[in-house]
């Protein structure tokens, strides 16, 4: 920031800032320049006022309501449920040798594969219930969060373990004291991947299964060749990814307030 | 024998898989002995659709990723290179980022219709900002002293992008590539179980549509394996580019 120095900090504040809107308000604009353009049709680009419209009008019927709440509630309680037992299984795996030689390998080899190829069978087990998809949010969501989890214990300084130790503290509050406050870090950065898979694969598990939820209402408008349905969800989808995504971050600064990488932050 | 001692825990997964449709503690119905899914795994090979339609999915995909590689990459060394086309592309790519990347798919099929097109601009679109990001930290992250060392001995601002700046990126752009391999699976999948008439994803909705459980669990099978195998092949080959690291 010394290069700017000359001029009062609060001026190039508000220049960068600016800045920062600039590219959104250009890109905006060229979409509602194309798409008055003629050069496409409306069917494949609908103008800006026409999607805000189908927004608006799906607010005021509660559709919006619904959708987003059932989209929301089926990515977050997928995740919830991968984090929790994804933090579980990595302790688990870090601590018992027996556990270990049982799952490095299904997660070796689990983690790379698509999972989302397996929905028609899960689908075949579960039914075109809401379990199905939270089962494939959770399938997907949870190898992050282990190998971040094992990755992180891993980390952790022997020393201070000795110590610890030493000072008479007991295995279990040597892990909720030492060891998951020293991994958490690495493990809230597993979250953070963690959070947009959950949102892609309850979006396909809608998209496929059909129904309420945003996917499936995309689905919907797009098999009745709706484009400004598909684009209102895009646009509606973006938002709920764009926020949920910048509220994980703020969880990690509130949660690292004492780590170095909060000073760091702070400085730069 | 170690190799043997350390996946011995996916042999057990299969054996019980084989026991409990054979004894009927499961219905076949639901979960087709083991045996049952090889047999009609060769079948499907036999007849020319699983490698048919095997081919058609990795033609998309590594169009698409190919295509991803080249513009992402170029764009993050881009803004980490050159400043205006950061504050410009910047905002951008902080904003679209995050956004669910299977949003896109029944976008790019108004876009394109249910062929190859529409799956290779998904997968173009969804796997750049990965690539671009990785890219762009790598690039970032470059020793400035080196660039500055490598001018002064008379190398152009080309040179200096590609000798010094590009190795530097590499490490990084290779894990966003790494990500972007995953994601193309992914999107390759499920838009064609979406909608699509040929393609891996295609067969499997097809089969299962059909009620021919056993082929329908060879071919869900057949695209977990590649995709794992696709990544471990990846990783070998970045083992390799990055071998100067060690």
């Amino acid at each position: 920031m010394a290069r700017v120095a000359q001029r009062a900090p609060w001026v190039s504040a508000i220049g960068w800032g600016a800045a920062r809107f600039l590219p959104i308000g250009l890109l905006l604009a060229a979409w509602e320049l194309l798409s008055h353009s003629g050069a496409v049709t409306p069917f494949m680009l609908p103008s800006i006022e026409a999607v805000v419209a189908r927004i608006a009008r799906d607010a005021g019927t509660g559709e919006l309501a619904v959708n987003l709440g059932l989209t929301l509630y089926r990515s977050l309680l997928g995740f919830a449920i991968a984090a929790v037992a994804g933090i579980a299984l990595g302790l688990f795996i870090s601590r018992s040798a027996v556990v270990r030689w049982f799952f490095d390998p299904v997660i070796s080899v689990g983690f790379p594969m698509p999972k989302i190829a397996f929905l028609p069978i899960v689908v075949l087990w579960l039914g075109f219930y809401d379990v199905s998809r939270i089962t494939m949010v959770v399938s997907d969501a949870i190898f992050p969060v282990v190998t971040a989890t094992i990755a992180g214990i891993q980390g952790v300084e022997r020393e201070v373990l000795w110590s610890a130790r030493n000072l008479g503290a007991s295995e279990r509050r040597l892990q909720w004291e030492i060891v998951l406050p020293a991994a958490l870090p690495q493990i809230l950065t597993g979250l953070q991947v963690a959070l947009p898979i959950a949102l892609i694969v309850d979006i396909v598990a809608e998209m496929i299964m059909g129904g309420y939820g945003i996917g499936g209402a995309m689905a919907t408008a797009s098999r009745f060749a709706d484009s400004r349905g598909v684009f209102a969800g895009l646009v509606e989808i973006a938002i709920v990814g764009f926020c949920l995504v910048k509220a994980m971050m703020l969880v990690r600064r509130r949660l690292l307030l004492w780590h170095p990488e909060a000073l760091d932050a702070a400085n730069g | 024998m170690k190799a043997f001692v350390r996946y011995s825990p996916l042999l057990l997964i299969a054996l019980a898989w084989e026991i409990s449709s054979r004894l009927g503690l499961v219905s076949t119905l639901t979960l087709p002995a083991l045996s049952d899914v090889v047999a009609a795994w060769f079948d499907l090979a036999k007849s020319g659709d699983l490698v048919a339609n095997a081919a058609t999915s990795l033609w998309r995909g590594s169009i698409g990723l190919l295509l991803s590689i080249f513009v992402g990459g170029a764009l993050g060394i881009g803004m980490a290179w050159w400043r205006p086309l950061n504050v410009l592309l910047g905002p951008l790519v902080e904003l679209f980022y995050p956004m669910p990347k299977s949003a896109l798919i029944p976008v790019t099929v108004l876009w394109l219709g249910f062929g190859d097109g529409s799956k290779i601009l998904l997968i173009f679109l969804g796997c750049m900002l990965p690539v671009t990001i990785g890219a762009f930290n790598g690039a970032r992250g470059c020793d400035r002293m080196l660039v500055w060392s490598v001018r002064s001995m008379g190398a152009s601002r080309v040179r200096a992008l590609w000798d010094v700046v590009l190795p530097s990126a590499a490490p990084e752009l290779l894990n966003g590539i790494r990500s972007a391999l995953a994601l193309t699976f992914v999107l390759l999948v499920s838009s064609e179980l979406i909608q699509a008439r040929s393609g891996l994803g295609y067969l499997i909705g097809f089969l299962g549509g059909g009620g021919v459980y056993d082929a329908m669990f060879a071919v869900v099978l057949t695209v977990a394996l590649l995709g794992f195998l696709a990544d471990r092949l990846y990783l070998v080959a970045m083992r390799r580019v990055l071998i100067w690291r060690e």
